[in-house]
């Protein structure tokens, strides 16, 4: 598939000898929003990390199999993976806003990168992620004050600015919503179908309601596998495999 | 009696009561009643600490007072009429005479000697009325509780009781200790306070304890050069040690260091922390100071001491590195997983994370750290006894001769000392700015631990 944003081919991953991921291959386009689905422990979380190797951070941690970005393999020894990160945003579980300014928590990762030029510059970047993840209004006369004081929706709206403001070409979200009540929750699905298009977003929640929301395609994990990979629709409505069935009508997981 | 024959006393007391209530209470113990709150072993205990309680209570309170009721007793006697009037003559002579009842040897007061009979009589008196004392309150504390000793008596409860009660002591004598030495402290800089004035001794630039000038004492008795020297060998030389190489081996070992490399280096840091500061004090004396006065002649400082500010302070800066690479590397522990991968997820490398991240969010817990680590520095006495000046100097010369707080008091209260000129009571003023000045260290950093820890958990 040439439109493939992201590539996977045979993926493993192991912890130490647990292998935690068995042979997963699927390819994301640029243009969709996939979400994971499966029960806890399925590796939908461990796959996710993969793709923007934050399993790097984890001491034991072995990958097989090849990711491909833009065909450039994420595993290759020529991959920086600071480059990858840059182009592969991650947005956390449970909201993790930096210890600094709602307006240094944008303007951090612009900064170590490199984009901004003059502080015009990162006023533009600042102001400019903020306002595509849907916080702009409700932050931009307190930008001084801490990230940490704002409320969990918009700690993780914040956490999704930051990670906006880099431009990256894909977003990984692992959970993005269990920590959030239903209207913040609704409020950053809202965000996802908003920046649908512009950036490759992957999805993983444990909200079968969410997932039919806000993808267009879902893969449903389980035990390391992937069972099924297909249209939202048809995953929801018509699974062609009984494990996805059993997982969706809440008879299993 | 004595101390020790009535202490086994009282404990033979203890056992016996112990025995009989258990034997007495065994009794109950028949098959036809089947609950039994208590168990003989308990109504046991609580007769012996019933036997134990009282007496031990009123011989602690007894300790302090009969000191006071003796000197009474041989003041009112008609030998004491003969006594000077003077109280500070007095007084000695009255402790030259105890000295003397209780058997030390020594040169005494020709009218301690005369004293010294009436002295002993009077303890013998006291001693005897306590002995007594002491032993009917066991036996009457005894026979109350074993009393006491039937199958609906709640000797589980009374017990927890007791223990409870024991608890609240131990921890009152550390309280209690604490305070008697505050108010030791208080008392006898209070003493000096009044030979000088405080204006003179905060605030005075000169220091010569050796002379004194009677009329005016807090002329030569200035101390501002010991609290800028304590300050500058503690808290400047010494943190421009601890605080780089601190926080720069938390770091490593806390965030690069694999858990091999940890397992064995974090212990072998800590040992800087167990060396016992003697040893610091001739190193930094022998081995430190020496090479540094050779650097300030290098460097063409004409005046460069071998007991420099500068030995002293790098010396007692490796002494904490310990403390403030162990604080440091638990505030970056205690920044929460998330914010680190938050980081690492923006394309961050480890150290940018660590600059830009997490040092930023775990400052409140490392500056905590570093007041706890200044204040041990202020406080400590053996680095700079042995490798600091005697000479006191107000200057920012880090090879000039300093001195400091701690160094002055050992210095005033070693040798012949009189207790109650302003030479020695100076030491406890100086030991009072030094109280002060800790407490208010570790009170502002306990507070900004406390404070950034609620906001993490």
């Amino acid at each position: 598939m040439t439109d493939a944003k992201l590539s996977a081919r045979n993926v493993s991953v192991f912890y130490g000898a647990t292998r935690a991921i068995d042979d997963v291959s699927m390819d994301i386009t640029r243009d969709e929003v996939v979400a994971f689905i499966g029960p806890s422990g399925c590796g939908k979380s461990t796959f996710l990390r993969t793709l923007n190797r934050m399993n790097d951070t984890v001491a034991n941690a072995r990958v097989e199999g090849t990711i491909l970005l833009d065909g450039e393999d994420v595993y290759a020894p020529a991959m920086d993976v600071v480059e990858l990160r840059a182009r592969v945003g991650m947005v956390f579980q449970k909201p993790n806003p930096f210890a600094k300014s709602i307006y240094a928590n944008v303007a951090y990762g612009p900064s170590i990168h490199g984009l901004a030029r003059h502080r015009d510059d990162m006023d533009r970047i600042v102001e400019d992620a903020l306002r595509r993840a849907g916080l702009w209004d409700e932050v931009k006369d307190r930008l001084d004050a801490s990230g940490t004081t704002l409320s969990g929706g918009q700690q993780q709206r914040l956490c999704i600015a930051r990670a906006i403001a880099v431009d990256p070409e894909v977003i990984l979200m692992d959970e993005p919503c269990s920590a959030l009540d239903p209207i913040a929750t609704a409020r950053i699905e809202e965000l996802i179908h908003e920046l649908r298009g512009r950036y490759a977003i992957v999805i993983v929640t444990h909200n079968m309601q969410q997932a039919a929301r806000v993808s267009q395609r879902t893969a449903f994990f389980n035990l390391g596998r992937l069972v099924e990979f297909g249209a939202t629709s048809d995953i929801f409505t018509n699974p062609v495999e009984e494990r996805t069935k059993d997982y969706i009508t809440g008879r299993y997981g | 009696m004595t101390t020790t024959g009535l202490l086994f006393t009282i404990v033979g007391l203890a056992l016996i009561g112990w025995l009989s209530a258990r034997m007495r209470a065994a009794a109950f113990r028949r098959p036809a009643i089947q609950r039994f709150g208590s168990l003989p072993v308990h109504h046991a205990w609580v007769v012996a600490l019933w036997v134990l309680g009282p007496p031990l209570t009123f011989l602690v309170i007894w300790s302090l007072t009969s000191p006071a009721l003796v000197t009474d007793r041989v003041l009112a006697s008609p030998l004491a009429a003969a006594l000077p009037a003077s109280a500070f003559e007095r007084a000695s002579i009255l402790s030259d005479a105890r000295a003397l009842a209780q058997g030390s040897g020594g040169v005494f007061h020709p009218a301690a000697v005369r004293l010294a009979p009436a002295y002993a009589a009077a303890q013998r008196h006291y001693d005897w009325l306590a002995s007594a004392a002491a032993l009917i309150l066991a036996l009457a504390g005894g026979v109350f509780a074993f009393v006491r000793v039937s199958p609906a008596f709640s000797a589980r409860w009374r017990l927890e009781n007791g223990v409870v009660l024991l608890l609240l002591a131990a921890a009152l004598v550390a309280i209690l200790t604490t305070a008697g030495i505050v108010g030791s402290l208080l008392y006898e800089a209070a003493r000096f306070f009044a030979m000088v004035p405080a204006i003179d001794f905060l605030t005075g630039t000169r220091w010569s304890p050796q002379v004194i000038d009677p009329a005016d004492p807090g002329a030569s008795l200035g101390a501002l050069p010991l609290f800028w020297g304590t300050f500058f060998i503690g808290a400047i030389i010494a943190m421009a040690v601890a605080l780089p190489l601190g926080l720069m081996s938390a770091i490593y070992l806390g965030q690069y260091a694999r858990p091999r490399t940890r397992a064995w280096a974090k212990p072998a840091l800590e040992v800087l922390a167990g060396i016992p500061t003697v040893v610091y004090g001739y190193f930094a004396a022998l081995s430190v100071a020496p090479r540094v006065r050779d650097l300030g002649l290098f460097l063409g400082i004409a005046d460069a001491s071998s007991e420099s500010a500068l030995a002293a302070g790098l010396v007692m800066g490796i002494m904490i590195v310990p403390f403030v690479s162990s604080t440091a590397d638990d505030a970056l522990r205690a920044v929460p997983a998330e914010m680190r991968d938050g980081s690492l997820a923006l394309g961050a490398t480890p150290s940018e994370t660590i600059r830009h991240v997490l040092i930023p969010a775990a400052l409140p817990g490392i500056a905590g750290g570093v007041l706890l680590a200044i204040s041990r520095a202020i406080g400590e006495t053996m680095i700079v006894v042995m490798a600091a000046s005697g000479v006191a100097t107000l200057t920012l010369d880090p090879f000039a001769s300093t001195t400091t707080v701690t160094k002055q008091i050992v210095d005033l209260l070693t040798g012949e000392a009189e207790f109650d000129s302003a030479k020695t009571l100076a030491a406890f003023a100086l030991g009072l700015v030094l109280f002060a000045a800790t407490l208010l260290l570790n009170v502002v950093a306990l507070v900004i631990v406390k404070r950034y820890r609620e906001a993490y958990e």
